[in-house]
């Protein structure tokens, strides 16, 4: 049987036929690609390339270890499985090539017995490829899990078939070829047993010689031909992430809990001279948001976990991927010219679908390609407060930030009035206290919330702590002006509060606010180190300096809520916990959503004034789920999780069943005084 | 179209504890926080959306001194090309009449198709609009919810009148038109755009450039008065209802009806 570059193929020799079909096809998708990366030349800058051992790690953990992919059992199994297979056919897949176009070994780097362990290894990779993609098709025609959607069912179909196809041709090529040498009598090649090849072997054990050598080279033309057409259609759908994942996760995002910065490069000062600002084209995003919508896979984990989703805002995380990847691939068409410009918001998203987000974080979460959707919604968000088109519940609190310094539009001098009785000093400039508690706007105005600021200050009196507010001199963190796209006026929040916390010579700072904590630990720079009161707790606790006494009822049943910026968004998981668990006689359950994969209650900050059309309240959600996981007392950290949840539990009918309380205010309502407190 | 916008710095209501001061005749400035009179704000934006349809350009002017120059700026960074600031010594302690005077004086000394302002000031009594109107001898509408411009130098405009029903006008050019909220949703001022602005010179007109006659402004000129300002004393409070779940609402639809708030 003649080797493959030999064969004839009609009137062609092998040689000749797969040398143009290769060359063919591998221009075909270098011409594709090019394309591809011609709106990425457009976009607008960002910054990297830093860090290249941060970067590998992240290869290393989500491309190579494929980490959050288990994160859904059955489809992360398949889908590592199936990544396994692939990186160890990429070299039979390269000696395939090969031999259309030469019959010296492709790899002789795997030759001895090296190569027959690669042999066998691969044989059971292309058999299990095979059976995973009918694995995957099954899911996708009968088991339809509700986050496919039900666009995309056919797409997914026929790149599974392509993918099954290419794996069933190897194993008939390997199979025809081993089979015909047996009747030839040369010495039997070992072929993994129960693998395809070896079927496909035994099947055709029986087969006349002429008969294997053209099913033989007629595998191999299949093969060829269906692997270019894959590499070359893959640009075109979901499957591109085959190719632009690795690129995605390297230059992925770093830095928990911040946000990108208008444009990198350009400081704040030269912000203003800037002819727009924010994401208004598609071209305003970065390079790397435009690689993130080709890598998206469209597997909807990240609507899958999105709250704003799951409440029927008209937010989708997932479509805002595959939303601007349609518009990339009509507007920057392979064939043709290039049609760019054209607004983003009332083409492809409304303005409503962008201010749906609280910027929880929970598709970014669970993405295990490492997409970045906050960025997104923040630049676009930019676009639209540059263009003035901000909601109406909105401008109120946006404008009190700038003329108040509070979103409620109270009076600066009244912002310590919660702190009268309770012996808490007003720092003035005097560099006396150790620590300085940051208290943030809505615990310094808020009538309910103010509770929380008490219990805070006098848990921070029974540690010992030398501390001060800063009082009427301190403004809004500006935390969520920057999420809400208001940049400058974040800006000139932080440049005043930071001067104020620098003044106040203190060495650390402490808020009870996980939104303050985000801003000063991310946003800020410059600023000394941040604890939230959750930390400072478990630390003393851990250490002895504070008990608790038991729970005066032993019924209650606690579940711990996670604040998006508290856990997400800062790790800070186990430290709530470990205090809750060291009050005497405290039941605690978890929510099945949880941690990581904690359910927004509905955001905070500007968040509470934006109104969204949605069938039902974000927290009424969670009121329910910490229902159902049997508490009947949910504990937050958060000023802003108490406002939502305390609704949610009147909106949901639950009074009397459900009763929230902030870790603050309990640790204090059962810390043991008299104590030894350490002082 | 060329389009004036008369604009007004007021005490901003939602963002003050108002207190009267220690006299008892006006309330106490010192901690206020000024922005522009919402309504203003409505008008200007109306302003803006007719000159983006029609092309031309929209003037800001208010009364006023150095301090209410901030509101000009703002709605400059709004998209308004141009602002005056009519300011004076001789202006100080002016009515409405007064007011409407000064902007008499500089509406005739440009070229202006119309004349908008806010329905009325929130710290004021909705007066100046129809005086300035007769003193140009401008037809007048009050409370309007809509423009449409029509063929040849007419406006269709749409008015709500008590009860929710609407009105529509047709009024001939240059008219002045008091503008009600609701008629659109004006758009944010960001930082940014206040920044921006902040450098464009904004001319300042006296008495003299407005051909204003001192004897017809200012306090001495005004024929009305503040004789007091007072808080008044707050009423019995709310009205609690009590009972089952059916029976509140029920009681609550029977209130809203007698009181007209549901038909």
């Amino acid at each position: 049987m003649e080797s493959i570059a030999e064969a004839n193929y009609w009137f062609l020799s092998g040689r000749v036929l797969f040398l143009i079909l290769h060359l063919l096809g591998v221009a075909c998708f270098a011409y594709i690609v090019a394309r591809r990366l011609a709106p990425l030349v457009r976009a607008q800058s960002d910054f990297r390339f830093d860090r290249p051992c941060a970067r590998l790690g992240k290869v290393l953990q989500f491309w190579l270890a494929q980490w959050r992919h288990p994160r859904y059992r059955t489809a992360g199994i398949l889908h590592i499985l199936i990544f396994a297979g692939f990186l160890i056919l990429f070299s039979r897949a390269m000696s395939l090539l090969w031999l259309g176009v030469s019959d010296a070994a492709a790899t002789p780097w795997f030759s001895g017995s090296a190569g027959r362990i690669y042999d066998i290894i691969r044989d059971y990779a292309t058999t299990i490829v095979f059976l995973c993609m009918i694995a995957a098709a099954a899911r996708r025609l009968f088991f339809r899990p509700a986050r496919y959607g039900k666009n995309g069912t056919a797409d997914a179909i026929f790149l599974l078939a392509l993918i099954a196809i290419l794996m069933a041709a190897d194993s008939l090529f390997e199979g025809t070829a081993a089979a015909a040498h047996t009747r030839q009598g040369q010495p039997p090649e070992f072929l993994a047993a129960l693998s395809m090849p070896w079927l496909v072997k035994h099947a055709l054990a029986a087969a006349p010689l002429p008969a294997l050598a053209n099913l033989h080279w007629s595998a191999y033309l299949l093969h060829e031909v269906t692997f270019f057409f894959l590499l070359c259609y893959r640009p075109f759908g979901i499957q591109f992430h085959v190719e632009t994942s690795l690129f995605s996760i390297y230059f992925a995002k770093l830095d928990r809990g911040t946000v990108k910065p208008v444009r990198w490069g350009v400081s704040g000062q030269r912000l203003d001279q800037l002819p727009s600002f924010g994401v208004k084209t598609f071209e305003d995003f970065t390079w790397k948001h435009m690689l993130d919508f080709y890598s998206c896979a469209d597997c909807g984990r990240c609507s899958d976990q999105c709250p704003a989703r799951a409440v029927g805002r008209p937010l989708s995380p997932r479509m805002l991927t595959i939303k601007a990847r349609d518009y990339c691939f009509t507007h920057y068409p392979v064939l043709g010219a290039s049609r760019n410009g054209r607004p983003l918001i009332g083409g492809i998203y409304s303005e409503d679908e962008i201010w749906s987000c609280t910027t929880c974080g929970a598709c970014e979460a669970e993405c295990p390609l490492l997409i970045e959707y906050i960025d997104k919604i923040v630049d676009l968000r930019r676009g639209l407060v540059d263009a003035g088109r901000v909601p109406q519940s909105l401008q109120k609190p946006l404008k009190a930030l700038e003329s108040r310094g509070n979103p409620y539009g109270k009076v600066a001098k009244k912002r310590g009035d919660w702190a009268k009785g309770c012996g808490v000093r007003v720092l003035d400039g005097k560099p006396d206290a150790d620590t300085l508690y940051f208290v943030d706007s809505i615990t310094s105005y808020d009538e309910r919330i103010q509770a929380i600021g008490q219990a805070t200050a006098k848990i921070l009196h029974h540690t010992g702590e030398n501390f001060g507010i800063l009082g009427a001199v301190e403004k809004d963190s500006g935390h969520e002006a920057r999420r809400f796209g208001e940049e400058l006026l974040f800006l000139a929040l932080r440049d005043h509060n930071a001067k104020a916390i620098r003044s106040a010579g203190v060495r650390r700072v402490v808020t009870a606010d996980p939104h303050a904590f985000n801003a000063l630990r991310h946003d800020y720079g410059d600023v000394p180190p941040v604890e939230h009161i959750s930390q400072v707790l478990a630390r003393e606790s851990k250490a002895g300096r504070i008990r608790f006494h038991p729970v005066d009822d032993s019924r209650d049943v606690y579940t711990y809520h996670d604040p998006c910026y508290l856990g997400r968004h800062n790790q800070v998981f186990d430290e709530p916990r470990e205090v809750l668990d060291a009050i005497p006689g405290l039941r605690r359950v978890e929510m099945s959503r949880s941690r990581d994969r904690s359910f927004c209650c509905g955001g905070g900050g500007l968040a509470l004034f934006y109104e969204s059309k949605e069938e039902e309240r974000m927290g009424v959600q969670r009121v329910r789920m910490a229902a159902e996981a049997g508490a009947n007392v949910m504990v937050t950290a958060c000023p802003f999780c108490m406002v939502n949840i305390e609704d949610a539990i009147k909106v949901a009918g639950m009074e009397g069943k459900m009763t929230v309380i902030d870790l603050a205010e309990l640790a204090d309502r059962q810390l043991a005084r008299g104590s030894p407190a350490g002082i | 179209m060329e389009i004036l916008v008369c604009v007004k710095r007021v005490p901003d209501t939602s963002e003050n504890e108002i207190e009267i001061n220690a006299e008892g005749n006006d309330i106490e400035r010192d901690d206020l926080v000024y922005s522009i009179n919402e309504p203003d704000n409505y008008a200007v934006e109306e302003a803006l959306r007719m000159v983006e349809r029609a092309g031309g350009i929209v003037t800001v002017a208010t009364v006023g001194g150095e301090d209410d120059e901030e509101v000009l700026r703002r709605e400059m960074a709004m998209g308004a090309k141009q602002a005056a600031l009519l300011s004076d010594e001789s202006f100080d302690g002016s009515d409405a009449r007064g007011i409407a005077t000064v902007l008499k004086g500089f509406v005739q000394k440009g070229k202006y198709d119309l004349v908008l302002t806010g329905v009325q000031a929130e710290d004021g009594g909705a007066q100046v609009g129809g005086m300035l109107a007769a003193m140009l001898d401008y037809p007048f509408a009050s409370l309007v919810t809509g423009i449409e411009a029509l063929d040849g130098r007419k406006l269709k405009i749409t008015r709500e009148i008590e009860g929710g029903n609407k009105e529509i006008y047709e009024i001939d050019l240059p008219c002045v038109l008091s503008i009600q909220t609701g008629i659109n949703e004006p758009r944010y001022v960001g930082m940014r755009g206040i920044r921006q602005v902040a450098s464009v010179p904004i001319s300042a007109l006296g008495a003299a450039d407005l051909g204003v006659e001192d004897g017809a402004v200012g306090a001495a000129a005004a024929r009305v008065k503040r004789l007091d300002y007072f808080v008044p004393p707050a009423g019995k409070g709310a009205e609690m209802l009590s009972g089952g779940r059916a029976e509140i609402i029920d009681r609550l639809i029977e209130l809203l009806k007698a009181r007209g708030g549901l038909q």
